[in-house]
């Protein structure tokens, strides 16, 4: 039977870039639909009505939203090259880390990014503190899923390219390459991966748009 | 085999109340040891470094943490009975979603309830109410959240039911005039062993709400 699967996306959204990635992963066709967030589709808003957010996998019609939750979705049927473990644990772990870069990890990122002088030190001391522990699951291993990437690594591409892209962009560094030289392995790693980079955004589109946020900010002191 | 399983927990923490739920259900034997969040034990900073939150359920020396990873877990190791997932993976989509609803949306607004006053309470109450009329409609005319079965949703959500007294008190509004249907559903549960023994008293949250204000000079 032919499968019909459409994601409802953003350009430069990293939930969107998720589920993309876990789709080329397993090898699935899919339609992608570009949503204008200042003027939602209606099918947006009838595929996430509690939510009204990108992204939206649809699958055969019905909606499955929430990037890692759709993530599951899309290793529970299509079997092919694993994103979660088999083996109960580590299945939590890998849940464990993936929640992790969404709830602390990555506010604590922006917030570093974004603060201004007098609060950075202190921004960037927690930052540090949860990339610490993040470095530290990588263990040796050449991804954090293991040899192939995982759940734990779609996850963190946050942290791959849309922090690496608007550190540079903003003019701080917040992910030290000495610090953090370990990562920025497995940063370049992933970033090498042709699955991925063919499914990023363009560098110096959101590059730009970092600048232009940047110097909005700067402007209205 | 013998299977080792500790559960470190805080009494009140609706948190802790689904792995409860979730090991009861299961038949799971286990050893319950109760935490002073004022002063955690070294094991739990062993088990949960990272976050040093309740609960964590420690299976044979491993930890585990976070409620929802935590009862997925139960399930998927103790498949056989009594099982909270369904096996088509839109439904447990759908289900995992309604789940995580819970945590993003009822939680806060209902500890704000609690803990606020004036302009902040009422738009905390505003939101909880609509979130909690969202969960409603999800139920529509089951007898659960999983269907005919107690399930993943169910567990997930009956924590709350124990704080119901407390939320419409500190708030000022009747749960079964807003929420009947949840009401309802929160009643039939609790006449499932797992979730009786589990659950607290409402009036034994109100009271451990009230005591919270004070110690935190709200009146």
């Amino acid at each position: 039977m032919a499968e019909e699967v459409k994601v409802f996306g953003v350009w430069g959204s990293p939930f969107s870039c998720r589920v993309k990635i876990a789709l080329k992963i397993k090898g699935i066709e899919y339609e992608y639909i570009e949503e204008d967030l200042q003027n939602k589709s209606s099918l947006l808003l009838k595929y996430n009505p509690v939510h009204k957010k990108i992204p939206v996998l649809l699958h055969n019609g019905k909606p499955i939203v929430e990037s890692l939750l759709i993530i599951e979705y899309i290793d529970e049927t299509w079997k092919d090259n694993p994103l979660l473990p088999q083996d109960p644990h580590e299945r939590a772990q890998a849940r464990f880390w993936a929640k992790f870069v969404d709830e602390k990890c990555l506010p604590s990122l922006w917030k570093a990014c974004w603060a201004e002088e007098v609060e950075r030190e202190t921004a960037m001391g927690e930052a540090w503190k949860n990339l610490e522990l993040f470095e530290r699951e990588l263990e040796g291993k050449r991804f954090f899923g293991g040899e192939a990437i995982g759940l734990v690594d779609i996850a963190a591409i946050r942290i791959a390219f849309w922090i690496n892209v608007a550190q540079e962009a903003i003019g701080v560094e917040i992910l030290n390459k000495e610090k953090f030289f370990i990562l920025w392995n497995w940063i370049d790693e992933l970033l090498g991966c042709s699955i991925i980079k063919e499914n990023l955004p363009p560098r110096e589109k959101l590059s730009a748009y970092y600048r232009t946020r940047a110097a909005a900010a700067k402007g209205s002191k | 085999m013998g299977d080792k399983v500790v559960l470190l927990d805080v009494w009140a923490s609706p948190f802790g109340m689904r792995v409860r739920i979730a090991l009861a259900e299961k038949g799971i034997k286990y050893e319950y040891k109760e935490e002073d969040l004022g002063k955690k034990s070294p094991l739990l900073l062993e088990m949960n470094p990272v976050h040093k939150k309740i609960p964590v359920l420690i299976h044979n020396g491993k930890p585990i943490c976070e409620s929802l990873s935590i009862v997925q877990y139960i399930d998927e190791v103790w498949r056989d009975k009594s099982p909270f997932l369904p096996s088509d993976p839109y439904q447990i989509a759908h289900a995992r979603f309604w789940a995580d609803f819970v945590d993003k949306k009822i939680y806060d607004s209902g500890r704000k309830i609690w803990l606020t006053k004036g302009q902040e309470q009422e738009a905390a109450k505003k939101d909880f109410l609509e979130c909690l009329k969202l969960l409603e409609g999800e139920l529509g005319d089951k007898p659960y959240f999983g269907g005919d079965c107690f399930g993943y949703v169910d567990v997930a959500v009956v924590p709350f039911y124990s704080g119901f007294y407390a939320y419409e008190t500190c708030g000022n509004f009747s749960m079964e005039k807003e929420c009947p249907k949840l009401v309802a559903w929160g009643k039939r549960c609790l006449q499932k062993e797992s979730v009786a023994k589990s659950l607290p008293d409402q009036q034994k949250i109100y009271d451990f709400v009230l005591q919270l204000k004070k110690r935190l000079g709200i009146e």
